[in-house]
């Protein structure tokens, strides 16, 4: 794909989809000092960053099959709903890390190697580093359009990592998490049925 | 719910007991759908009055009994326990209830009898977890005990919460507490109890073996694959959101008790 889609074009800013997509997050803040996290407000703080993270990286890899399939340009706005997606996945993982383990470094340890979920989470959370590190324009100029582009390839195994991070940390197999994989295996696949 | 008269137990706890509404709205009742929250929203449709319990197997007195005549004589207790998620999460909560012991030396155990068997009520039209287009469990939720640790005296059927009648959510109107056992051992919303001389069937055990064992005493040292059991956070601990794990105690701190039930055991592998 070309590299001018990938510009902020002046017509229609990009900026209320960042503002829009920090209103999940503006909302449990709200409900940190006001409102009614339930009885284990850490869990229900990092289930939802984890949740919201999850949708938005769906939203993210919908994108271009929405163009090809509906012609519904939303191009521009892709890497406003990545890094919004990337900045609950750190909400997320900040919150298991300070918050569910308070800081304890050798339980950490012990979960990212003996957990497969956690491991599959934190590889996920890995894969996103080099892509949000990238998402500026200068940096498509650094590393070039098309090594840019084979770089942020690496958002499929990211997001297939965060569903199957979601299926198996629940007990038993729940309707949600399964529809969550189902989503992003059907993005995916489409992905292979097109060649792209 | 309506109140309930109870006496003090020596087996309780002086740790602060959970608040209400943590207990009452924070339940892991997968009849009852498999959010947390949902429990509470939905088990209020469930009819808990008349409420008939099916004891069998072998023992003298077997029969179907109204839960109201089964409570006649029993001298119902306050017994403040620790209770401890296999999710890695803790309360304390201030059951009220009678020894498991006093109701099976009622319907006289034969001497053949080495376990307990419990079953859940099944009643899709009131119970929506049940009828869901996936099936979470196999329905009903079944649970077991060796005979034992049904007899031991921290063992106890629980109708009540908080010096009032058992909440629909926490497993009205009989459930188990196994203090000493992982929170799902505690069976909710009895109907059954079978005395057999063969090892019952457990729910979780089904569902994940290598996951879930027979026995399911709190041990920090197993971890089960998807939590450390080393630490656990207490719900409603003053700290809130940052409310810091406390380590795990060996059957959840009732080990003076009921270690000895477990004596030259390999509770690795029996876990």
């Amino acid at each position: 794909m070309a590299i001018a889609n990938l510009r902020i074009q002046p017509r229609f800013p990009t900026w209320p989809v960042y503002l829009a997509g920090l209103i999940p997050a503006l909302f449990y803040v709200y409900q940190i000092f006001y409102g009614d996290l339930g009885a284990d407000p850490a869990k229900t703080l990092e289930h939802a960053m984890g949740e919201w993270a999850l949708r938005f990286l769906i939203l993210g890899l919908a994108i271009t099959p929405l163009r090809r399939e509906l012609g519904i340009g939303l191009l521009k706005y892709r890497r406003a709903v990545g890094l919004i997606a990337f900045l609950y996945v750190v909400l997320h993982l900040t919150v298991y890390l300070l918050l569910d383990q308070g800081l304890d470094w050798p339980a950490i340890w012990a979960d990212i190697v003996k957990r497969p979920y956690i491991t599959i989470g934190m590889a996920g959370f890995v894969l996103l580093l080099p892509l949000a590190a990238t998402s500026f324009n200068a940096a498509i100029r650094w590393v070039g359009g098309r090594n840019w582009n084979r770089l942020h390839k690496l958002v499929y195994p990211a997001v297939l990592a965060g569903a199957v991070h979601y299926v198996m940390l629940v007990k038993s197999w729940p309707l949600e998490p399964l529809v969550y994989l189902a989503i992003v295996v059907a993005l995916l696949g489409w992905r292979v049925w097109r060649r792209t | 719910g309506a109140a309930q008269a109870a006496v003090k137990s020596p087996f309780s706890t002086d740790e602060t007991p959970t608040s209400l509404k943590d207990i009452t709205s924070y339940n892991n009742f997968y009849e009852f759908g498999t959010d947390k929250s949902d429990p509470a929203r939905n088990a209020g449709r469930l009819t808990v009055k008349p409420w008939k319990v099916k004891i069998d197997g072998m023992v003298g007195k077997p029969g179907e009994y109204d839960l109201d005549d089964l409570l006649k004589g029993m001298t119902i207790e306050e017994r403040i326990y620790r209770m401890r998620c296999v999710e890695g999460w803790s309360m304390v909560i201030p059951w009220n209830g009678f020894p498991l012991a006093s109701l099976l030396k009622r319907v006289e155990p034969q001497s053949g009898a080495k376990f307990v068997a419990f079953e859940t009520l099944v009643r899709p039209s009131e119970m929506s977890g049940q009828s869901g287009f996936f099936k979470i469990l196999d329905w009903p939720y079944v649970e077991g005990l060796r005979l034992d640790e049904a007899m031991n005296p921290l063992t106890l059927l629980a109708t009540g919460l908080y010096g009032e009648s058992l909440p629909n959510q926490n497993g009205a109107p009989l459930r188990l507490v196994v203090p000493w056992k992982y929170g799902f051992k505690g069976i909710k919303s009895i109907v059954r109890i079978s005395l057999t001389d063969k090892q019952p069937a457990t729910s979780w055990n089904i569902q994940a073996p290598q996951e879930y064992g027979f026995y399911s005493n709190v041990n920090p040292e197993v971890d089960h694959p998807r939590w450390s059991q080393a630490t656990e956070r207490r719900i409603g601990d003053g700290g809130g959101l940052f409310a810091k794990r406390r380590p795990t105690l060996p059957f959840n701190g009732y080990a003076d008790q009921v270690a000895s039930l477990y004596a030259g055991m390999d509770l690795r592998k029996f876990y």
